[in-house]
């Protein structure tokens, strides 16, 4: 059999690059370690590179079918990529001041990300599972990275145990659909459930185990209570990189599956994953409105984003052809938005927290005198997070409350008064911290901010990016982006 | 012969896993209830291949068992590491006494 190696390269790419990292740390010594960092980064360029060539040659089907390369999975791969570009500039120096475990950190970093571009282009149940885990195993490593810490390594043992219940959950759910449908074939398993098998209970339960193992990883509400505590505990990078990253390899698996496996049945999980939007936002958002430590904030408040990514889940129907693949779009875009915002929010709050160590919102007042580039670029993420006009954040939102309105529906409808009702609440909550960034004064100690230069480049670029998105949205939201999900791959 | 044995087998085994995950408090046995959970996984794939489909050519069942079989293994490794490290600072395994971080 040829293997069809454009299809791969990207993953190629950062494969080889993860290896030369690892062999990289082995010969260096001493500070010469942090050359790791721009080697990873050399690898992710060229990743992008063979990315960006793949986005011309889509769609592309290799190995026989079980991974399709189309529009939708370039360009989830190319938020991948991007993500870890930024993620990489905003660990240089934390990672080289820390003395963690640096060679090791970049290593599984580049692994998990293996394992995210592998995600949206599976079309086998074996290939979505060793993704999915591809992208947990170095996560919980990962978590735990600042060994002698409390907090670290309960936030590790949190987020594993957690992550293999789940994991083992979607695998029997996963068992039960083989054996209904005799195949691991994503397009094989659609055309078994549009059959007769299609209406049989423990089949529908099975359906609901496997989209339960990628809940935990999006944190929807019943599988969210890791995420607080593993984000508080765990480096800050790392803790972008599962907000953002890892955030959205599940919804590329949740979306491949949903949309490609289980069209068939969409009138069964598309109500439950609905009021599992309305659920997740708005306790995320409710709880976010009581913390006082920045990054428990953001927690809650990416669980509240979840939620809004789900409703367009809520809309789906089986053979509804024009909403799936709005709805599809919308995820897509939201998802592209929230990566900007995201880790434009966390690169912030890495900067601060590197001189004063303490991440209270207390420690964010008078942000604004000691460092204006770092307190502005603050303001426009968690307004943008917010929704507010002028950012990409408003559009993110506009696109779901389009795909709603595609075909009105009184459930869509229930889901949009939520999203807009949600909004309000949580401006609340980002004002609270942007008021204190410029209305408060410093306290007398503070020491001053000298963010190290990778981490304002890339502040700066998000910062531009989140503005420039939000007056000039149409150049992301491409509607050229097309699945070949309702065609069978 | 008829798949209901398997079934069975593996759809207990799994409730055993379950309740161990539940109502154990120390990390060691939870894992090990986890481990339960992936095994009856592991019976009911090469049960359904072998009665329901044999004539499967891909024997996806079989080889998804495999990969499990792996993964799972992966996952024991970084888990006790986890654990251990946890043990060498906190002195418990406890899953109940690791509550530094509430809400």
């Amino acid at each position: 059999m040829a293997i069809d190696w454009l299809a791969i390269a990207p993953e190629v790419a950062l494969t080889v690059t993860a290896l030369l990292v690892l062999a990289a740390d082995l010969a260096l010594r001493g500070d010469a370690k942090q050359l790791v960092n721009p080697l990873a980064m050399i690898g992710t360029v060229v990743a992008i590179v063979f990315a960006v060539v793949l986005w011309a040659e889509a769609p592309r089907v290799a190995f026989e079918g079980q991974y399709v390369v189309d529009s939708f999975a370039v360009a989830f791969k190319l938020l991948f990529l991007g993500t870890l570009l930024a993620i990489l500039a905003i660990s240089a120096r934390y990672f080289a001041e820390g003395r963690y475990f640096q060679g090791e950190y970049y290593f599984l970093l580049l692994t998990a990300f293996i394992g995210m571009l592998l995600m949206p282009s599976a079309r086998d149940l074996l290939v979505l599972f060793i993704a999915l885990e591809t992208v947990s195993v170095p996560a919980f490593v990962m978590v735990g990275m600042r060994k002698r810490d409390l907090y670290s390594s309960e936030a590790a043992l949190k987020f594993f145990l957690i992550g293999v219940l789940s994991a083992a959950l979607m695998l029997f759910g996963m068992s039960m659909v083989y054996g209904f449908t005799g195949t691991t074939r994503l397009e094989g398993i659609a055309q078994a459930l549009a059959g007769d098998a299609g209406s049989v209970p423990l089949l529908l339960g099975s359906v609901m185990l496997v989209i339960v193992g990628f809940g935990f990883k999006i944190s929807a509400v019943p599988f969210h209570f890791w995420a607080p505590d593993t984000y508080a505990g765990s480096p800050l990078p790392v803790a972008a990189m599962l907000a953002v990253a890892s955030k959205a390899a599940g919804f590329a698996g949740l979306l491949t599956i949903a949309f490609v496996a289980f069209e068939p049945v969409a009138d069964v999980w598309a109500p439950v994953l609905g009021v599992l939007a309305i659920l997740t936002m708005t306790l995320g958002n409710l709880v976010a409105l009581q913390q006082r430590d920045l990054i428990r904030l953001l927690a809650y408040s990416s669980i509240a984003q979840a939620g809004y990514m789900l409703i367009p889940f809520g809309l789906a129907r089986p053979g509804a052809e024009v909403v799936n693949q709005a709805a599809v779009r919308a995820v897509l875009f939201y998802l592209i938005a929230y990566a900007v915002m995201n880790v434009g929010a966390f690169a912030v709050a890495i900067g601060v927290n590197r001189r004063t160590g303490e991440r209270s919102i207390r420690d964010y007042a008078g942000l604004g005198t000691r460092s204006p580039l770092l307190a502005l670029a603050m303001t426009v993420f968690l307004l943008s997070l917010g929704g507010a006009p002028l950012t990409v954040g408003l559009w993110a939102k506009f696109a779901i409350i389009e795909a709603v309105a595609v075909e009105v529906t009184v459930f869509g409808l229930v889901m949009a008064s939520f999203l807009v009702v949600n909004s309000v609440i949580a401006f609340f909550y980002y004002l609270r911290v942007i008021r204190e960034i410029w209305f408060e004064p410093a306290a007398a100690e503070a020491p001053r901010l000298q963010p190290a230069l990778s981490l304002s480049v890339v502040v700066v670029v998000l910062m531009v990016g989140t503005i420039l998105l939000g007056v000039l949205p149409g150049l992301v939201a491409d509607p050229t982006v097309v699945t070949t999900f309702a065609t069978g791959g | 012969m008829s798949p209901l044995g398997p079934l069975l087998l593996a759809a207990l085994l799994f409730s055993i896993g379950v309740y161990g995950v539940i109502a154990r408090r120390n990390a060691v046995l939870v894992l090990m209830s986890v481990e339960l959970m992936l095994n009856a996984v592991n019976i009911n794939l090469v049960a359904f291949q072998n009665l329901l489909f044999p004539a499967e050519l891909a024997v996806s069942g079989q080889m998804f068992a495999l990969f499990i079989i792996g993964v799972a293994a992966a996952e024991v490794g970084v888990g006790l590491a986890i654990v251990f490290n946890l043990f060498r600072n906190r002195a418990t395994v406890n899953v109940d006494d690791v509550d530094l971080m509430r809400w």
